[in-house]
């Protein structure tokens, strides 16, 4: 097939994927966090149980005046945005949804996502800068403060899973998860990387990959209740759109490289060959709603950290355990 | 000059500490923790505040000015608006002051029912203080929670006095027949809207469980713990300095409640525990109110067992007018005391009316404590002295 069409409907595919579950993810927050408030969430829009309200929503803010304050730095500011949302966008890229489903297979797939991924603060901390606004700044300082605290317990998580693994593409990843462990007589036991050791590991992901995702108990930089709306208070219409959108996309980006760094990605016992082609987005998309729920319950059951006690938690906790934790794996890999 | 003198000086200057300029930040008057209108200039340096300056007077509606051209009867309506979180209890202390100063006494009944109405205002305040106190801290769930349990308190208000907030159902020597209730001194089978004791009973199982639930969720919460155990203490002698009263001053404590102290309506009669605190931060702010609610819900369970029967009106003139002189009259507000001074020159209108608002007391204390606090705290400690902005404003 033609390269530039290959191309194109890559692209075109990935983006409808990534939109569309930002979108579904947004509708399950809106319920899921109405049930356990006691409410019953959107009810009309679509008809039928509210489902059309994340459209709805978004077809509202592309009506709304797209302002700009006057001191605002007018480039920097309208910019701001697209930053986070490709940075979110690119992690999907190399994301496999099967052992061919992949849109990008790269060698070093983990260290791609944890550089794009990292560059999403770059936009949060320009919107803060440019927005003009006192409360802005301190949201953007307070993101980049976060980002410099939980890059790193991220990161030296995701190192034990390398070293587990012994690859840094995600694909051979999913494959080493996919490896015969050990075998009782002549049942194989192939089992993902949090049953074999990684939940240390995983727990220390997760609380970081809340952490980078902004949101309670780590929701520091946009803190309603301290600086409005950090970085954002200045934001509207499409544009604040684009944030939110790149939120919850990262939402689930974050949650697609748990499930294949820890929980198996598309891997699931007894599924091979051409099957795990036709079933692996199901069991991926599966893993990832998981996550997201976990997240999402996170969010409505607690309160909010203040920014020095996060950054004595990455510090005095996080951190230490992560490299404690690839010691072991480490030692684990070199004595077996 | 030689290079290596340049070095030196080069070293030296940089060696200079960094002076940064503070930044002023205003918080409010539109903030979201700022419960209204309450505008803070804070100079900050970074998150750390270095000293802050409370601007109120954004809801000044006067009300001392013009309760001096109403009727006694028409006041009423006025000083329920002044902190309408809990509505009918700024009315109580108003109308004890205008009774004292005419020389009438509400009958027993009346007094009882004042009683139990106060007391239901205090649970309707404390659930919105347990609601918005975690939403501050950035929990949203106990908002929802404890304002739907709400929801049956302000219920119980409106079918006795039809006004949810603003009940405006205290009468110079009595009470308002209840709605539909027809003459209050012949009829009193009519007084109260029927099956008003059963609800307010099973109102109060509801309180009793969502207490529990408020445990769960918010009392024992690590995060919680965290954000305010130890934030913006304040000492005894301080809080009695600042003139703090109500939960302020007892999770301090100091265990001053007007209710034991000096006993106004029937409380002298009621069993019922003064809660405080020794710790005096945040948390334990939070919990003095959330055990406040617990007492309450006694009070009012015994109150329904001993309310007597009999008249809800005494008897009054026609034309109501206070003789010369003057009163000072205070109740225990679930924000704290909450006083009115009332001088009469003798005519159907008070000469002067000096509201000794509760809320107003308690912010005096902002400046002092907010002192060298981090911005988070800020809205942490603001959020536990529990203020509302009519109430300091007036």
């Amino acid at each position: 097939m033609n390269f530039w069409l290959l191309l194109v409907i890559e692209v075109v595919v990935m983006l409808l994927l990534v939109l569309t579950s930002s979108l579904v993810v947004i509708y399950a927050e809106l319920k899921a966090g109405s049930h356990m408030q006691s409410r019953i969430g959107p009810y009309y829009a679509g008809g039928r149980w509210g489902w059309a309200q994340p459209l709805a929503d978004g077809l509202k803010f592309l009506q709304k005046e797209d302002l700009s304050p006057t001191g605002a730095d007018k480039t920097v500011y309208g910019f701001a945005p697209y930053v986070v949302l490709m940075s979110t966008l690119a992690i999907f890229v190399v994301i496999p949804l099967g052992p061919d489903l992949v849109a990008v297979d790269l060698d070093v797939g983990v260290y791609f996502v944890l550089a794009i991924s990292s560059l999403s603060v770059l936009g949060i901390l320009m919107a803060g800068w440019s927005s003009a606004n006192k409360y802005s700044l301190m949201g953007g300082l307070r993101a980049a403060a976060q980002l410099i605290a939980y890059e790193l317990p991220l990161v030296l998580a995701v190192v034990a899973v390398v070293v587990q693994a012994g690859t840094m593409s995600l694909n051979g990843i999913v494959e080493a998860q996919n490896d015969v462990w050990f075998s009782l007589g002549s049942f194989d036991v192939a089992l993902p990387f949090v049953l074999r050791g990684q939940v240390l590991g995983f727990a220390i992901f997760m609380i970081a990959a809340v952490a980078e995702l902004s949101r309670i108990p780590f929701d520091m930089p946009i803190a309603e209740s301290e600086l409005t709306m950090g970085y954002l208070t200045e934001y509207s219409g499409i544009r604040f759109t684009m944030f939110f959108l790149g939120e919850y996309a990262s939402m689930v980006g974050l949650s697609a490289i748990a499930a294949t760094l820890f929980l198996g990605g598309y891997g699931f016992p007894g599924v091979t060959g051409t099957w795990a082609n036709i079933l692996g987005p199901g069991i991926l998309i599966g893993k990832i709603a998981v996550l997201v729920f976990l997240i999402i319950w996170i969010r409505w059951t607690w309160p909010r950290l203040r920014e020095d006690q996060l950054q004595s938690m990455a510090w005095t906790w996080l951190i230490p355990l992560a490299l404690l934790n690839i010691a072991l794996i480490a030692g684990f890999k070199v004595v077996f | 000059m030689t290079s290596r003198e340049m070095m030196h000086r080069s070293e030296s200057a940089v060696s200079i500490e960094l002076q940064t300029p503070d930044m002023t930040l205003n918080i409010g008057p539109q903030h979201p923790s700022t419960h209204g209108v309450l505008r803070l200039v804070a100079k900050v340096d970074g998150e750390r505040i270095r000293e802050v300056e409370p601007v109120i007077g954004y809801m000044h509606r006067g009300y001392e000015k013009l309760a001096e051209v109403r009727t006694y009867a028409q006041i009423t309506a006025l000083v329920n608006r002044i902190d309408w979180v809990s509505g009918f209890a700024s009315e109580v202390p108003f109308i004890l002051g205008v009774e004292k100063l005419m020389g009438v006494e509400a009958p027993e009944r009346a007094q009882w029912i004042r009683l139990i109405l106060s007391e239901l205002a205090r649970i309707s305040s404390h659930l919105v203080f347990i609601s918005s106190y975690p939403l501050e801290l950035g929990a949203t769930t106990p908002l929802m929670h404890s304002l739907r349990e709400r929801e049956y308190i302000l219920e119980l208000i409106e079918e006795v006095t039809g006004g949810r907030f603003h009940p405006n159902f205290n009468r110079v020597g009595g009470v308002k027949s209840a709605y539909g209730g027809g003459s209050t001194t012949k009829k009193q089978s009519m007084d109260l809207p029927a099956g008003f004791f059963k609800r307010t009973s099973e109102a109060m199982d509801r309180m009793d469980k969502i207490c529990d639930d408020i445990d769960t969720l918010v009392t024992g919460n690590e995060l919680i713990k965290m954000r305010t155990v130890g934030v913006g203490i304040i000492p005894p002698d301080k809080a009695l300095e600042f003139g703090l009263s109500g939960p302020n001053l007892r999770a301090s404590g100091v265990a001053y409640d007007l209710r034991k102290s000096d006993s106004y309506l029937t409380y002298d009669q009621v069993e019922f525990d003064v809660v405080s605190r020794p710790g005096g931060d945040c948390y334990d702010r939070y919990l003095v109110r959330l055990h406040e609610v617990r007492e309450s819900v006694k009070i009012i369970r015994q109150a329904i067992d001993m309310i007597p029967s009999g008249p809800l009106q005494a008897k009054v003139p026609r034309v109501l007018k206070a003789p010369k002189g003057h009163v000072y009259s205070r109740a225990e507000n679930p924000k704290g005391e909450f006083g009115y001074y009332i001088v009469s020159e003798g005519g159907k209108m008070p000469y002067r009316l000096k509201i000794r608002s509760t809320s107003f007391s308690n912010l005096t204390i902002l400046p002092w404590i907010l002192k060298g606090q981090l911005i988070p705290d800020l809205v942490a400690i603001m959020g536990s002295l529990d203020f509302v902005l009519g109430d300091v404003d007036r």
